[in-house]
């Protein structure tokens, strides 16, 4: 595929620095993408300009991101394998024993969700990712793009029903994807993979009753952070 | 004089027409609707938040599962945005194999499409001319990875075997006779490209055939022309991708813009709408499967004549062969890590698309350097083509929101994930 950074790529983010100046908080280029990173208050600035003077005509896909564990592993795995130190561990087989996090506590004021909003251009045939952080991170809440996009509609009404980020100005923000009266956020961090409720039919109250999750929680494989194979040292010989 | 509101209607969940669990409520002013608001989400099944919980390579077998009609074009947009995060390059003849089988889905997804498409409208016979062109396709699928729908065959570095050597071929039953037998088995004496290179000769008459019974159909016409038009302008605005794009005449195809694989290779030509209605859309789809079968023609006849590996010979992401597995210390290791832990991908995000047969199937992923996935996000098409559902029926009669479900090819299975 080659991920070589493509001159046009270079051309991209320079001309889009030049033009939106200091809206842009921080432009990266990663595997051939561009990444432009700008403020919740500028967005629709920043989005009508990029349809009407940068040509991104179409809007391909907006999801939201929770960064609540980012970087946390369930295994500790150093370089040279996975650790052995069983005895300084309580607990090394419950995964689920996480420390009980306040939802932002430990991590940084309006680092937790990230709206991030992927554009094509058809007329110019290239492609941009823009990324707005949520100022709050209790309540993430950001301007609603479905007046630059139309199609932005549904997309953000999911953002809303999985994450919980309120879009201001947005016509008409209902959850789309979860059940009638569903309660919570299913794609937070901190929303249980089983979910909280469980659904049976009642054969004496002759009606459907939800109750508290029955089933343990369970990891099949641990999630573990490994150093990239750039960076892999080799301590094979301590074996 | 007595008061006229409108009313409302409820179309589905399970309503033949709804192309599976689509709840639809009409605000209807007779028989005109004057909004149409989808209630989507009862296939809901969590894809992204699953893939969160598993190694990557656990969840190819889930993408199978979104668009449950085009299979691995679905597998092929994961595995591309495993590649551009891994930096690796699957081996050119794995390339063409996804390429082949792309269109083969491509064919499968249309065939279905045109099939369900009629019968909404009204040509009961064009499921039946269908599905017989769809059980050949799927034997195909069948024969190189062991099942005809849900076939998990993609892997990052390649595509998990090699295409067979033998065509499988029909058993003598208690429904078949000899010569029942004799007869289904005539074109799989053969390889597995035999049969296709047997197939694509014959699908062009086939793809006349449909063509005999609907295009210049005077109640085929009469349902489709006309409906559901949508402007370019319009179209690029709601978000619309592939074949919905291209029938109001937006010439944007992946294959042909962001060519990924072997396409910059191949010769195919773009069709491409003028009117922007469900006609229109009808036309790209039925030139879109004539294409196809030339791409498959030109990579049968590649894959005949260039063998070689069929997946990457780097075991820290596919596993090794399994003949060394029973003899090689080193073999047997990489194979339990992989099976077991899987492999990391390096940390940061990255996106890939693919032109699927309904539009733009692209893959999201952020990672934090782990072996699972941070977040997984898939980009359906089927999910902007169904917000549009409002704008499209809007000043229509009822009879033709069966029209419009129809051609934007709905499949719920990656509208809701």
């Amino acid at each position: 595929m080659g991920n070589s950074t493509s001159p046009m790529i270079e051309a991209l983010q320079a001309e889009i620095s030049s033009s939106l100046e200091d809206k842009v908080q921080n432009s990266t280029i990663a595997f051939n993408e561009l990444t432009v990173e700008v403020s919740a208050e500028n967005l629709v600035d920043v989005a009508m300009q990029l349809r009407d003077t940068h040509g991104f005509d179409q809007l391909i896909d907006l999801c939201a991101v929770d960064y609540l564990s980012y970087g946390e592993s369930e295994w500790d795995a150093d370089v040279s394998g996975f650790s052995r130190g069983v005895k300084n561990k309580d607990d090394l087989f419950n995964f689920d024993a996480k420390p009980d996090k306040d939802a932002s506590s430990d991590i940084e004021a309006g680092r937790r969700y990230a709206v991030v909003i992927h554009l094509l251009s058809v007329k110019n045939n290239k492609r941009l990712r823009l990324k707005i952080f949520c100022d709050d991170n209790d309540m993430p809440m950001m301007d609603s793009v479905h007046s630059v996009w139309n199609v932005a509609n549904w997309f953000e009404r999911e953002a809303f029903d999985l994450f919980g980020i309120i879009f201001v100005n947005h016509p008409d923000l209902r959850r789309i994807l979860t059940d009638y009266g569903f309660v919570g956020h299913p794609f937070r961090k901190d929303f249980p993979l089983i979910g909280q409720v469980e659904m049976r039919y009642d054969e004496a109250l002759k009606r459907v009753v939800y109750e508290p999750v029955s089933i343990e929680p369970r990891v099949l494989v641990p999630r573990v952070i490994r150093a990239s194979e750039g960076t892999r040292d080799v301590t094979e010989a301590d074996d | 004089m007595p008061e006229i509101r409108n009313f409302t209607l409820n179309f589905g969940p399970v309503h033949p027409a709804a192309h599976g669990v689509l709840r639809l409520v009409l605000e209807m002013d007779g028989e005109v609707i004057q909004r149409a608001d989808p209630h989507i989400g009862l296939l809901h099944r969590g894809t992204e938040k699953l893939a969160e919980s598993k190694p990557y390579n656990q969840s190819i077998g889930y993408m199978d599962r979104l668009d449950y009609v085009s299979m691995m074009c679905n597998e092929h947009g994961y595995v591309l945005a495993l590649e551009k995060m891994l930096n690796i390059e699957a081996p050119i003849r794995a390339q063409y194999i996804r390429v082949m089988f792309d269109e083969i889905t491509r064919i499968l997804n249309h065939l279905l499409w045109i099939g369900a498409h009629a019968l909404d409208v009204g040509a009961m016979t064009m499921f039946l001319y269908a599905f017989r062109e769809r059980e050949d396709l799927m034997d195909v699928y069948e024969a190189v990875s062991g099942a005809r729908l849900h076939a998990t065959y993609y892997r990052p570095g390649g595509v998990y075997r090699d295409l067979p050597d033998v065509m499988p071929q029909y058993e003598k039953s208690r429904w078949n006779s000899d010569a029942d037998i004799k007869r289904l088995n005539a074109n799989r004496g053969g390889t597995v490209l035999d049969f296709l290179d047997d197939f694509t000769a014959r699908f062009l008459g086939y793809v006349d055939e449909y063509e005999t019974l609907l295009t210049d159909n005077r109640i085929w016409k009469q349902r489709l022309v006309d409906v559901g038009i949508v402007s370019p302008e319009r179209a690029l605005q709601l978000g619309l991708t592939g074949a919905m794009l291209r029938g109001s005449g937006v010439e944007w195809d992946l294959r042909r813009k962001q060519p990924y694989e072997v396409y910059d290779k191949l010769d195919f030509d773009i069709p491409v709408g003028v009117n922007g209605d469900s006609y229109d859309r009808y036309l790209v789809r039925i030139e879109e499967m004539r294409q196809s079968n030339k791409i498959i023609k030109q990579c049968v006849d590649w894959l005949g004549k260039n063998p070689g590996p069929v997946i990457l010979d780097d075991y820290k992401v596919a596993p090794p062969p399994r003949a060394s597995m029973k003899s090689d210390m080193e073999a047997l290791i990489h194979h339990f890590k992989l099976s077991t832990e899987g492999y990391c991908l390096p940390e940061g995000e990255a996106y890939a698309a693919v032109e699927h047969p309904k539009g733009e199937f692209g893959c999201y992923i952020v990672s934090d350097g782990a072996n699972k996935p941070y977040r997984l996000k898939i980009r359906a098409p089927g999910f902007a083509h169904m917000s549009a559902m409002d704008e499209l029926t809007k000043g229509h009669m009822l009879a033709d929101v069966v029209t419009i479900i129809g051609t934007m090819d709905i499949v719920f299975g990656e509208v809701d994930r």
